[in-house]
């Protein structure tokens, strides 16, 4: 009870600090909008095939994952103020709280993208809604599970920049093929059912992944 | 709350910073922890509130005849370090909730939390954001953070570091309280500072 009071706080402390400086969120936005708009500058009357935008936007989704989601530990490193939060909370209330702050994050950038894609490219139609919403919440779950674990072991490195999506792309390959797979599925009208097994695959992605994190943070997070 | 450490070594990347440590406080205790820059100090007062692993050796918290696990320490801990910061985006009073909450402490917060900043002189400016701060302010604002929830054992890593004098005396104050109550380590390179203390370990 007393790390999920503790897990809850750590959520509202950097909601409310991301409300404040917009570290992550101004980062992400400016970065979906500069993608979309230059994408389809180059597609032009060009109408893409449904897989075509399914992949263009899940590489949207990835590359803004990647310029925001590592604030969440980074920035805590940068200020001085991660020996302040190790003081006071479990290593296990502050993996939790940095991963429902990027599943909420991860969740919201996710539908700004497919706002825009919608605005944006007048193929991008969700003929099976269904598949699509459960396709990008899995999808957001994975991808804020692995940066959340991703974003702690290279906020105490060096060359942050570079290192963070060096290590999430082997990591995140699977998730994103199979989230394309399904996204596809859901841009061409297929059945509800015919996505099952995506969806299996996200849900043992999130599990093995989220279960992986837990155990291995606290060797992560502790000097 | 008893402390023994034994034969603590650390060391960065096959270097010792310092080795085979050992000393044992009572519940009512003052330790000082003395050496040159570089010696180690600032790393042994991590390695005692938790912060840092040692390469070897054993820190053994005890209370009421039973080990203290990590999780447990969190609310007996108090640290006032130059490693520490607040969040610059925040109030101090902001801080202290946040990090209370964070804590899940069970105290009278408002009057806790009143008492400390009148005490250091935060009173006025406790609903002005910390990177409006001083940095003798935020020196004393990371004294009222470690001492909100009463802690067994308090931590102090250069204990007068930006303080002016009025500061000193506080701290002098907060010390004395400490020493009557429970646990005191200070971490200085300053004799007179040491001398606050009842024990010494010296470093390097």
């Amino acid at each position: 009870m007393k790390t999920l009071q503790s897990s809850y706080a750590v959520l509202l402390k950097d909601a409310q600090s991301e409300l404040r400086t917009r570290y992550a969120v101004n980062a992400l936005l400016m970065f979906v909008v500069t993608a979309a708009v230059i994408v389809q500058l180059a597609i032009r009357s060009e109408a893409p095939s449904p897989s075509v935008l399914s992949g263009l936007f899940w590489v949207v989704v990835f590359f803004a994952a990647m310029s925001g989601l590592s604030r969440t530990f980074v920035s805590e490193e940068e200020r001085n103020t991660a020996m302040t939060l190790q003081l006071v909370a479990s290593p296990t209330a502050v993996y939790f709280g940095k991963l429902f702050f990027n599943i909420v994050l991860t969740l919201i950038l996710n539908a700004a993208i497919t706002f825009l894609f919608t605005v944006v490219f007048p193929g991008f139609e969700v003929r099976q809604f269904e598949t699509f919403v459960l396709t990008v919440v899995l999808g957001s779950l994975g991808l804020a599970s692995a940066s959340t674990i991703l974003a702690a072991i290279v906020a105490k490195a060096g060359s942050k920049g570079t290192l963070y999506p060096v290590l999430a792309f082997p990591i995140l390959i699977p998730l994103l093929m199979t989230a394309m797979k399904a996204t596809t599925r859901a841009l061409e009208g297929e059945p509800f059912g015919a996505a099952s097994a995506e969806f299996q695959v996200l849900i043992s992605y999130i599990m093995v992944i989220t279960a992986g994190s837990y155990l291995l943070f606290d060797y992560v997070w502790k000097e | 709350m008893k402390l023994t450490v034994t034969k603590l070594t650390k060391e960065f990347n096959r270097r010792a910073v310092f080795r085979d440590i050992s000393f044992a406080m009572d519940d009512v205790d003052s330790l000082a922890i003395t050496g040159r820059n570089g010696a180690g100090k600032s790393t042994l007062v991590k390695i005692l509130s938790g912060l840092l692993s040692p390469t070897s050796g054993i820190v053994a918290y005890a209370g009421d005849g039973k080990a203290i696990a990590s999780d447990g320490l969190r609310d007996r801990i108090g640290l006032v370090s130059p490693y520490l910061q607040m969040y610059d985006e925040f109030t101090a009073t902001e801080n202290l909730s946040l990090l209370s909450r964070i804590r899940s402490n069970n105290f009278r917060f408002e009057e806790r939390s009143k008492e400390l900043l009148v005490q250091f002189s935060l009173w006025e400016k406790r609903d002005n954001l910390v990177r409006t701060y001083s940095s003798g302010m935020k020196q004393r604002l990371k004294y009222v953070f470690a001492l909100l929830h009463q802690p067994s054992l308090l931590l102090l890593d250069e204990p007068t570091s930006n303080l002016d004098e009025e500061g000193v005396g506080v701290v002098q104050n907060v010390v004395e309280n400490q020493k009557r109550i429970g646990m005191l380590i200070i971490a200085t390179n300053d004799a007179a500072e040491a001398r606050w203390c009842k024990n010494a370990v010296h470093l390097g």
